[in-house]
């Protein structure tokens, strides 16, 4: 587990053993990271390692394999924490990033939103940062607000401030990078703003912590909610709070682990973070998101970042080429990051990907879980192509080869 | 030429046939899919308990349109209770193409939607 020395990217692609893979005779171009990303051969074998030698239960096992178990999952915890600059007793293991928006919806929205109060989130969420919310406005009769988004693609800080000012707003719940936009959020700002006003502040950062350096400390929110699938890791997600928060918060799920004491009509609740982790968590998940964070660290997360905006660059460059081509999201690489979102007039989204599919080039069409945005953009539906540490300049020219293809079978 | 992209499939993609709206019309329905976002309606006008005229409206892929195009055109002049048992077969074999898995809603959209418009079960044709 220790820490491998600085590695380059190029060296990086031979960590993925599912690049070795052929699909129609075209060897793979993965270009879907921003919906699920593939796995280093360290993260497989950290996984394999673990259960092939030290599986057992954790914080129960008075015996050696319980003993390292414990040892291996509460050390990923310490790791991931410190990736993200966070106290360790104050992160979470959740499934995903959307369990970790809905306990802070359950366990802190139900104790303290009510009729007359409100949600504020913004135009460019995901599905899983606006129907936790609207569940809890539905069942406290509180309003949900929408930011809007620019033209752009981008929020405007001086309607946070207007809404603010108004002084209903509760609670404000932003993604720190769109995963259709791409757009990087003022997250920092956005969460200062909040506190001024009085509202907690969530930030999914589901986009972010995968491919640029994320401190939580500096951003400061009061809940930071993320997933390890999309970070290299194998899918369990994170839950990172502010003490005083987490302390007062009334617990998630009832059960196991999550106890101190039960009695037949009450209980007390274990210390943090494990008041918040019923049952039997995904152990060997953690163990290896705890690898992702590992080989992330050692390539560097400044570089992953660099690495992603030159493919974006990139991509930016070579994508108008193609007659009809609209894109979606900033224009500018400094405020984005390594997704890209597309049409072709003329080509509807899913037979892009069925025709890039035919070359072994996956990207997604759809509406990407988030439907509102979608609307706003006035499409039901874009294709989209994201990128991270596996992916060079020659996926996005096979993207472009396989785009014009598609043109051609549509007769354009 | 392509093997699910073929001529009539992009004919009726590009210049599709009983595509708009019909007012007054007698039934009408609205689904989507819930995979991809897309969303079609039709509007009927029945005489006798038969179709007469029909119009889809919406967007989707070249397969759910050229889909609905294709049916639109047999659709008419159908008893409405026949149509309210068509199966999926009816639409993939007048498709004319093999339909993977993953685009089996496209191509099953058009016959939910007038599933619906005949009898009011909005499931999905088997």
């Amino acid at each position: 587990m220790g820490v491998v020395a600085h590695r380059s990217l190029v060296d990086a692609r031979a960590d993925f053993p599912v690049l070795g893979r052929e699909i129609n005779g075209h060897s793979l171009v993965y270009l879907d990271s921003a919906a699920t990303s593939q796995k280093p051969r360290q993260v497989i074998e950290a996984m394999e390692s673990f259960y092939s030698t030290s599986y057992g239960t954790v914080h129960r096992g008075v015996y050696e394999l319980g003993r390292e178990a414990t040892d291996a999952f509460e050390g990923a915890r310490e790791r991931i924490a410190s990736f993200v600059n966070w106290d360790t007793d104050c992160s979470i293991y959740v499934r995903n990033a959307t369990e970790a928006i809905n306990l802070v919806a359950y366990a802190w929205g139900r104790e303290h939103v009510s009729a007359g109060d409100e949600v504020l989130i913004t135009e460019m969420e995901h599905h899983s940062n606006i129907v936790p919310w609207q569940l809890l406005c539905e069942e406290t009769g509180a309003r949900l607000r929408y930011l809007s988004v620019s033209g752009e693609g981008e929020l405007s800080l001086d309607e946070l401030d207007s809404v603010l000012a108004e002084g209903r707003v509760r609670l404000v719940a932003v993604t720190h990078v769109s995963n259709v936009l791409g757009t990087v959020n003022p997250v920092q700002e956005i969460v200062r703003r909040a506190r001024a006003a009085g509202a907690v502040s969530l930030v999914d950062g589901a986009q972010a912590v995968p491919q640029m350096p994320v401190d939580l400390r500096a951003i400061d929110a009061d809940f930071y909610a993320w997933t390890g699938h999309k970070a290299l890791g194998p899918t369990v997600g994170m839950l990172h709070g502010r003490r005083e928060l987490l302390k007062e918060m009334r617990p998630f799920l009832g059960g196991g682990h999550m106890i101190s004491r039960v009695e037949r009509e009450h209980s007390t609740w274990n210390e943090l973070p494990w008041k918040f982790e019923a049952g039997t968590s995904a152990v060997a998940e953690a163990v290896g998101l705890g690898a992702a964070v590992d080989y992330l660290s050692a390539i560097g997360m400044e570089q992953v970042r660099a690495h992603e905006r030159d493919l974006t660059t990139y991509a930016l460059e070579r994508l108008p080429e193609l007659d009809g081509l609209t894109l979606y999201g900033p224009p500018n690489v400094d405020s984005r990051g390594g997704v890209v979102a597309f049409a072709i007039e003329g080509i509807h989204p899913h037979d892009i990907a069925e025709i890039c599919d035919r070359e072994a080039v996956c990207v997604r069409a759809g509406h990407h879980c988030a439907q509102p945005l979608m609307r706003l953009l006035g499409v039901g539906a874009t294709a989209r192509a994201s990128f991270h540490v596996y992916n060079t300049r020659d996926d996005v020219d096979r993207l472009v080869h396989a785009l014009s293809g598609a043109r051609e079978v549509f007769g354009l | 030429m392509d093997a699910l992209y073929r001529d009539y499939i992009l004919d009726h993609y590009k210049n599709p046939r009983n595509f708009g709206t019909l007012d007054p019309h007698d039934l009408e329905w609205h689904d989507h899919n819930p995979l991809c976002g897309d969303e079609l309606g039709v509007h009927l006008v029945v005489e006798d308990g038969k179709v007469v005229d029909l119009r889809f409206h919406g967007q989707g892929c070249a397969i759910s349109q050229a889909a609905a195009s294709i049916a639109s055109e047999e659709l008419v002049g159908m008893d409405v209770e026949e149509v309210g048992r068509l199966g999926a077969d009816w639409v993939i074999e007048l498709l004319g193409i093999e339909i993977s898995p993953t685009r089996r809603k496209c191509a099953l959209l058009s016959l939910k939607v007038m599933r619906g418009a005949t009898t009011g079960d909005a499931s999905w044709p088997e």
